[in-house]
């Protein structure tokens, strides 16, 4: 459920940074406000924890197979949401880091989907309501199940989303829906038993560490209204800042064309006079771009649109192959100089 | 059980990695923050259907990885594994995308492959630069760095503390699988009856630990910050570094340096 880098556009990237640090922010000031440092240590460990447990395989009865925890309901059903929120935000930057799992731009989509869901809407709306009544073990199992699938279905759909608008991916809605959800479904299954067996025990071995964080003052209340108007404010002001940046640089399609175009002139001449005459152009190539860009507005056959595809010319693709490689064996030889350099620097050092 | 080990030793390297001295771990961890951000955001912002465009981005990570003398087998092994998981999702591109975009005899070439080549190439870059900037600045300068981007120092603190205790729960969790396991070797997990009571005690005992680190930290006198040492000054060098392949990201943006190459030399072929 982890997003790469490569499945999302900046746009989208930099909307759910600005999202989830919006989530961060007000959690923070959630927790500062009932400021106990014991809190914080807790939730460094308990993070820790979680990224430990994550490795833990479950056996799923009756199925052979096993699964694993996520832990953002353990996590707010133990530190409360807004620490909950918190220690999943660091568990996620360690894992894209580290492991390379979930890319660094997605990590604001990351966040998002792994975290916000859980702690900010299934949590409250879910697994507090249930637990108001008190505590039995049939309510603290349907409370851990029904939010832990929920809350993994919002996220394997913010995931849906977050890549079917960054426009990567050629997946129909319907069938990236129908591929996710049910998926998310059975992780979600697993998830909700194991918090609830997870839960359970502690319940009865500990039961203050249950009660505490239940209890825990400022945790109580969520103005959801409050999170979910601020998040569609700053969604829509950064999404609109953003794509407004995005369209206003040279879009792929004009850019194809018109270098497409140049291509072309310089195989129907020879020589490397024009290829440096080419080059000259190309540097000057910004000023000279606004004008171009004027120009194309006015003919509706050059706005973007999906279905238009650049002319490719054999030239082209020749001339793209043959660079293409060049490239790579410049990089690959480059890579292996800086070794041979290095190598024969220690050895003369040594 | 071995995943466990795995992951504890994945992060060890990194860690140590990042420990050495060399061109590339000198420079200013916000330098290195910053213009692995900016390179990730060049790379994904090329549009779909760009493959040659890319391929100049490669020479960042290339020489990251020479001059930092990161062996590569590790990197590329990790590469190997998490790169399936972005084209499962790429790899279903040429179901949907049947375009032509290009023939020459019996071969033709759908516009779902060229983005799916555009994904695969994206994936690799990305990760590749996420892996190389923990591998030469590690957790402690990233924090610091983050600190200098005007990240809460609880968000920052609670970074470091969770990093901190990573490779001491993991080394729990690893002992009690393999207690599990010894008394249980037939078992492929964790049977359901012990679910509860295996990551139950686990989390109790974490608890437990928790307090007696907040204790140990309070008699050294813990006043909410997280101390990490000597903090480098931004230098010329530093500044250098950012401007330079901020450049060079922009330029391999704006024009696509492959078609230009290999317009040269087609051209001076003919």
């Amino acid at each position: 459920m982890h997003m790469a880098d490569a499945l999302i556009s900046p746009v989208v990237g930099g909307t759910m940074w600005v999202a989830s640090a919006g989530v961060a922010a007000y959690s923070i000031k959630k927790i500062q406000s009932d400021l106990d440092q014991k809190k914080i240590p807790l939730m460094g460990v308990m993070g820790a924890f979680i990224f430990a447990a994550q490795m833990i395989n479950f056996t799923i009865p009756a199925t052979g197979s096993s699964g694993h925890l996520g832990g953002g309901m353990l996590l707010s059903v133990l530190l409360g949401p807004y620490a909950g929120f918190l220690t999943m935000a660091s568990i996620l930057a360690i894992q894209a880091l580290f492991f390379a799992d979930g890319g660094l731009l997605a990590y604001g989509c990351n966040v998002f989907n792994l975290g916000f869901f859980t702690c900010f809407i299934a949590y409250p709306l879910i697994y507090k309501q249930i637990m108001r009544r008190g505590y039995t073990p049939a309510r603290m199992f349907s409370a851990a199940m029904l939010s832990a699938v929920i809350g993994l279905q919002l996220g394997a759909f913010g995931v849906v989303l977050e890549t079917l608008f960054s426009g990567k991916t050629e997946l129909p809605f319907n069938t990236f829906v129908l591929l996710m959800q049910p998926i998310h479904l059975a992780i979600g299954v697993v998830e909700g038993l194991v918090t609830a067996a997870v839960i359970g025990f502690v319940w009865k071995a500990r039961p203050e560490i249950i009660e505490n964080a239940s209890i825990g003052k400022a945790l109580g209340s969520i103005s959801i209204k409050k999170v979910m108007t601020g998040l569609v404010v700053v969604a829509l002001f950064t999404g609109g800042i953003l794509s407004w940046f995005a369209s206003s640089h040279p879009d792929g399609l004009e850019w194809s064309m018109f270098k497409t175009a140049g291509v072309e002139e310089l195989e129907s001449s020879d020589g490397i006079h024009q290829t440096a005459g080419e080059i000259q152009e190309k540097t000057a190539f910004l000023p000279d771009y606004n004008f171009k860009a004027a120009e194309s507005e006015a003919e509706p056959s050059d706005s973007e649109s999906e279905e238009a595809w650049p002319a490719v010319s054999a030239g082209t693709s020749v001339s793209g192959v043959v660079g293409g490689t060049l490239t790579l064996a410049l990089a690959c030889l480059i890579g292996l100089g800086i070794s041979i350099v290095k190598r024969r620097g220690k050895a003369s050092a040594a | 059980m071995a995943g466990i080990i795995q992951s504890l030793y994945e992060i060890r390297f990194l860690d140590e990695l990042a420990e050495k001295r060399t061109v590339i771990h000198n420079i200013h961890p916000l330098a290195k923050l910053l213009t692995t951000l900016i390179y990730i955001v060049a790379v994904v912002s090329f549009e779909k259907y760009e493959v040659s465009g890319l391929l100049p981005l490669i020479f960042y990570p290339v020489i990251i990885i020479g001059l930092a003398e990161i062996p590569l087998l590790p990197i590329l092994k990790r590469l190997l594994l998490v790169v399936p998981f972005a084209l499962g999702i790429g790899a279903l591109n040429p179901v949907f995308d049947h375009r032509i975009v290009f023939t020459a005899g019996w071969f033709t070439l759908t516009g779902g492959w060229v983005s799916f080549f555009s994904i695969v190439i994206k994936s690799i870059l990305t990760v590749l630069a996420a892996l190389t900037v923990i591998a030469t600045t590690g957790m402690n300068r990233i924090s610091f760095a983050l600190r200098l981007l005007f990240v809460p120092r609880v968000l920052v603190l609670q970074l470091l503390l969770t990093y901190r205790y990573i490779s001491v729960l993991m080394e729990e969790v690893a002992r009690v699988l393999r207690a599990y396991h010894m008394r249980a070797p037939l078992h492929k997990g964790v049977r359901y009856n012990a679910w509860g009571s295996l990551a139950g005690n686990l989390l109790i005992r974490t608890f437990e630990r928790a307090q007696n680190v907040y204790q140990a930290m309070v008699l050294r006198g813990f006043t909410g910050e997280y101390k990490t040492g000597g903090a480098p000054q931004i230098t010329i060098t530093d500044l250098l570094y950012l401007t330079v392949w901020t450049l060079f990201f922009a330029a391999a943006r704006l024009f696509d340096i492959p078609a230009l190459i290999g317009s040269l030399v087609t051209g001076v072929v003919k």
